[in-house]
């Protein structure tokens, strides 16, 4: 069983119940309280995916009350979980909690390294992107993806990198084949910082990264609205019977078989 | 005038018992009450025989549950109407309920009667639809009052245990570069609160998570004292899961945030006319608004409602827990015992009738047996939701109000509902002064279409809509922009089945002419968006957003609307199922533009049958259908020019019925690649829409079917009813001319490779590139954002 994590505001996850179980497995939406408790363990699950929304309506920053939670008072149960390399899914919101945890990019501190910041158009967006998928094999949820098109819907989704040492720790991310998908024009190459490609203003076009071992993805678009061939904006155009989000469940539920944790 | 403070300070009475008629207007003046001498005279009347006066929270409690907002009175009284020397009696919202009663159709669940119109959808599901109005507190504080808008349609729906799955909004703004220098004082400019409530919309759905749909804008001078605000939400509901069964005995829940004294008198505001001065005077009936508070409430009602364990569900909204109780116990024939000091409050020393008027958002009225309330209480907890549970329901039908053991109020529910009817009449005179306008005819229309396009009632929303999510559950098929806009949302509401929700609206400016034909052109226009689409067996939601009713002729002309509601709804058997009136909208400008936004609710059986309104192919057949005629009164065109005219577009029901159902034929058989209803701007921009996709297209004017010989500019840029351009592949198109056989309609060109739109008149002759209309319908309404007005 995938558990679907979710806090005060989280609003996405009852289409993502419905992606993971399009592959019989099944999906449990979890309120975070009932693992404070002690009334739910995270052990128990064999993934788990942190939906988007407005966890705490964002306050303090995007993601960081609920990323606090995690790292506090579940440290141990989110280290084993990552120890066990066990995927972790951190779609919009969840991607702000992974990074504001400190889970992405470097998830064997838990130290924070990156931020999402406001995006340049200083607006919520909901659009739609092309994604290429630069990643080298080490994530486990893009095989077989080249160019997506998927959309974002976030006001908070800028990934800055530590100032002064962009490049040095860009350099890192792309020698660790961290890097997973990067905002692009329909032919696939970089946007290179151009609204609306890049709708953020994402240092090197950044939409996703994945953790060292290539278990945790993070992303700002959302996979799960681009899941059926008719969630695409041009879909009486172009008829698919999948959407490119499918690939990314699929790939995260194959993974999860193949480890028979 | 006594006002005696009774020992502990909790409660003050209100000689009403001795007033003179003077003394009583004073008091409803001073109360921010908004009640006539009429009213005052009944509630002296109510009092002298109990031998006592009221105290604050008796005379608040009756102020709110009698207010126009409340009690819709010029709704439900009998008006005495005159038009051409001939007098009527009647009654606005019979006009409305009577084609839904005449209709009477099995599929109609629960229609006028609960927080909003409830209609069968699959099985054990049903679909709620409600719009509500926030013109006021938006006008005062425009981020507050569009967001708390929308928080306040969506617990319309958990008032009716639905779970809402989608908004849709419309707005009506004076010009954005409207003259600084004339704005009156007390009004702010059409750009603020332009930008602040579409803020306001965005951050409570996307916060909430809720995808915001369908909508429209209008922006007008007769906007500019009196913004409009229409928020509606849809929900889906389980039949088997409405309860709708309080009973003596059950308790009171409040339920969600604290109670403060934001909201004081919002319900009595909005039933006055807004002045100079409204933002002091009412500065504490603006709320403030929390959609994750109302996120965690959500999750709570729907689990209450899955395991059935409350009896009753209501929303406070306006007139707060005044309102909400003493209708419930109004509605199921019982009354209530209810122990002010247990609210949850947000302030220490709030007066009990400040705890029992306040509008402050997020909260809900729960009515749960007994037997139920720890497991409600669990659940409440378990959510991070507070609540109080304030009293319980008796079986006496009197309402009871305890402030720490002290009674501060008993009313009979049953005066409290003898609502006082005003006696109303109406003149109607016709404008005399409307005239059409000579214009010159032209060889080419290529410099109008693409000013047309840019004006600001034509351009692209899409820099508003993006801004909002419109596709958070992933449920949204049809969004407001696919290659080309859309004539209307799509939804796909459950994961196994590809039934389709189908949603539309219709609004124009025609009432500066003629609110008959005004009314009339809404409806069509929301029906025929829902069918270019796909949509089918539609229902109708009603707002009328007025001028005071106290002036005759407001009022005449609001009679003349509600009997189009009645004959056009009724001629094309479409029922309305929700409404709602929202009068008063009166500032130091004015009266604001009459306007009617009818809401269109349809469902598809197959969701991956809905049409959209791109042009898919080149060398595909283009039909226009429905006729054309010269009605360009209050045209996009006539405006552009500096133009009213007279000529308003009518509707025509028996040939407007074949299309539409012809239509619908033809797009069930996949034989529809594309289908644009005309509308603003008429067949030269529904065309030009049409080719965003890049796919060009050639056609005649000769070939459109008109009533009369029209010029020219006439045919390009009428806005008759009733008409769409459809897209049929060359091999469809005996198949499709069958189909159509009785209705009115015509091939007019076809679709091709070049970039360009072609269109051949008798006397002119117009060639434009795509990609120039596009840019310039991109940047039509961006262009505000940047220019520096004055």
């Amino acid at each position: 069983m995938i558990c679907i994590l979710r806090a005060p505001g989280t609003n996405c996850d009852i289409e993502t119940k419905f992606c993971v179980e399009t592959f019989g497995i099944e999906a449990k939406i979890v309120h975070v309280n009932r693992f404070i408790e002690g009334k739910e363990k995270l052990n128990d699950y064999l993934g788990l995916i942190i939906p988007g929304g407005f966890s705490y309506g964002d306050r303090i920053r995007s993601g960081a009350i609920l990323a606090k939670i995690l790292t506090e008072k579940l440290k141990k149960d989110i280290k084993d979980f990552i120890k066990d390399e066990k995927p972790i899914l951190g779609i919009c919101n969840g991607f702000q909690v992974l990074v504001e945890a400190g889970m992405l990019p470097f998830s064997r501190k838990l130290a924070v390294s990156l931020a999402l910041a406001e995006n340049d158009s200083a607006k919520f967006e909901d659009r739609w992107v092309y994604l290429k998928n630069v990643n080298r094999g080490k994530c486990i949820y893009t095989k077989g993806i080249d160019v997506a098109f998927i959309p974002v819907a976030h006001k908070e989704g800028k990934i800055i990198l530590p100032i002064g040492e962009e490049e040095k720790f860009l350099k890192k991310l792309i020698e660790e084949d961290q890097i997973v998908f990067r905002y692009a024009k329909n032919d696939g190459k970089p946007a290179d910082g151009e609204y609306p490609y890049n709708p953020n203003g994402s240092f090197y076009d950044i939409a996703g990264i994945c953790n060292e071992d290539g278990t945790i993805f993070g992303l700002m678009p959302h996979p799960e609205r681009a899941f059926l061939g008719i969630h695409y904006p041009d879909w009486r155009l172009k008829s698919r019977e999948w959407g490119d989000g499918y690939v990314i469940f699929k790939n995260m539920i194959d993974y999860i078989k193949k480890k028979g944790f | 005038m006594l006002v005696e403070v009774n020992g502990k300070g909790v409660y003050e009475t209100i000689d009403i018992v001795n007033a003179g008629d003077e003394d009583l207007i004073k008091i409803s003046r001073l109360r921010q009450l908004a009640l006539n001498l009429d009213e005052m005279r009944k509630i002296k009347n109510y009092f002298q025989k109990l031998g006592r006066n009221p105290t604050d929270v008796e005379l608040e409690t009756i102020a709110q549950t009698w207010s126009e907002h409340c009690a819709h009175k010029t709704f439900k009284s009998t008006i005495i109407y005159e038009e051409n020397g001939k007098r009527e009696e009647v009654v606005l919202f019979k006009f409305i309920k009577d084609v839904t009663k005449e209709l009477n159709y099995p599929w109609l669940f629960s229609v006028f009667e609960d927080n909003a119109g409830i209609v069968d959808f699959k099985d054990d599901y049903a679909i709620a639809f409600k719009v509500e109005t926030h013109n006021h507190p938006s006008a005062i504080e425009p981020f507050g009052g569009a967001a708390t808008g929308v928080g306040g349609v969506i617990r319309d729906i958990l008032g009716v245990w639905g779970e809402p799955i989608a908004c849709t909004n419309v707005l009506c703004f004076g010009n954005l570069d409207y003259s600084y220098t004339k704005l009156p004082k007390g009004i702010k400019h059409p750009k603020f609160i332009f930008t602040y409530v579409v803020a306001g919309i965005g951050s409570y759905g996307n916060n909430f998570g809720i995808p915001n749909v369908n909508g429209a804008i209008i922006f007008d001078e007769g906007y500019v004292g009196n913004p409009l605000v229409y928020c509606g939400c849809i929900g889906i509901v389980k039949k088997s899961r409405y309860a709708r069964k309080i009973k003596a005995g059950d308790c009171i829940l409040i339920v969600g945030g604290r109670t403060g004294r934001d909201g004081l008198h919002g319900v009595t505001f909005a039933s006055t006319e807004l002045s100079e001065d409204a933002e002091e005077v009412f500065y504490t009936a603006v709320q403030i608004g929390d959609p994750i508070e109302e996120e965690k409430i959500k999750r709570a009602v729907l689990a209450i409602r899955d395991k059935g364990l409350a009896s009753g569900i209501t929303d406070l909204g306006g007139g707060g827990l005044s309102s909400a109780i003493c209708e419930q116990a109004h509605n199921y024939g019982l009354g209530a015992v209810v122990h002010l000091d247990r609210v949850h409050l947000k302030f220490e020393n709030m007066k009990p009738w400040e705890i029992w008027i306040s509008e402050s958002q997020e909260r809900m009225l729960i009515a749960v047996p007994k037997e139920n309330l720890k497991e409600v209480c669990e659940i409440l907890e378990s959510e991070d939701v507070e609540f109080s549970n304030i009293g319980e329901f008796t079986g006496d039908k009197k309402i009871r109000i305890f402030f720490n053991g002290i009674k501060v109020a008993e009313l009979d529910v049953d005066f409290l509902f003898d609502i006082p009817k005003r006696n109303l009449k109406a003149v109607y005179k016709p404008n005399r002064n409307l005239k059409e306008p000579k214009i010159k005819p032209k060889d080419d229309y290529s410099e109008d279409i693409l000013n047309l396009i840019a004006m600001p009632n034509i351009a692209s929303r899409e820099p508003v809509v993006r801004t909002y999510d419109h596709e958070v559950k992933a449920m949204t098929i049809i969004k407001p922009y696919m290659v080309s806009p859309s004539d209307a949302a799509v939804l796909k509401p459950l994961y196994d089945s590809w039934q389709g929700i189908v949603v539309s609206n219709g609004i124009n400016e025609y009432g500066k002419i003629d609110t008959y034909h005004m009314a009339a052109s809404a409806i069509d226009e929301a029906i025929r968006n829902n069918i270019a689409v796909g949509g089918r067996r539609i229902a109708l939601l009603d707002n009328f957003c007025w001028g005071s009713p106290e002036n005759e002729e407001n009022l005449a002309k609001l009679v003349r609307a509600a009997k189009a509601c009645y004959e056009v709804a009724k001629a094309y058997g479409v029922p309305f199922i929700s409404g709602k009136d929202s009068l008063y909208n009166e500032s130091v400008l004015g009266s604001v533009n009459p306007t009617l936004l009818i809401s269109a609710l349809g469902i598809i059986p197959d969701v991956r049958k809905a049409v959209t309104s791109d042009f898919k192919e080149s060398g595909s057949m283009i039909y226009i259908l429905g006729t054309t005629r010269d009605e360009l009164g209050g045209s996009q065109y006539y405006k552009m020019l500096g133009y009213l005219g007279k000529n308003v577009p009518k509707v025509y029901p028996d040939s407007a019925k074949r299309t539409f159902e012809k239509l619908t034929e033809a797009i069930d058989m996949g034989i529809v690649s594309a289908c644009h209803d005309i509308s603003d701007g008429g067949l030269a921009i529904a065309l030009a829409e049409m080719c965003f996709s890049g796919i060009g297209a050639e056609i005649s004017l000769e070939r459109v079917p008109t009533d009369e010989n029209l010029e020219d500019y006439k045919i390009l840029f009428s806005e008759s009813n009733s008409r769409f351009i459809v897209e049929v592949k060359e091999k469809y198109r005996e198949e499709f001319e069958e189909v159509m056989k009785g209705s009115v309609f015509s091939l007019i060109g076809r679709t091709k490779k070049e970039k360009i739109v072609e269109i051949k008149g008798r006397n002119s002759r117009t060639v434009l590139e795509i990609k120039e209309l596009k840019e310039n319908w991109e940047k039509g309404l961006e262009r505000y954002y940047e220019k520096n007005v004055e």
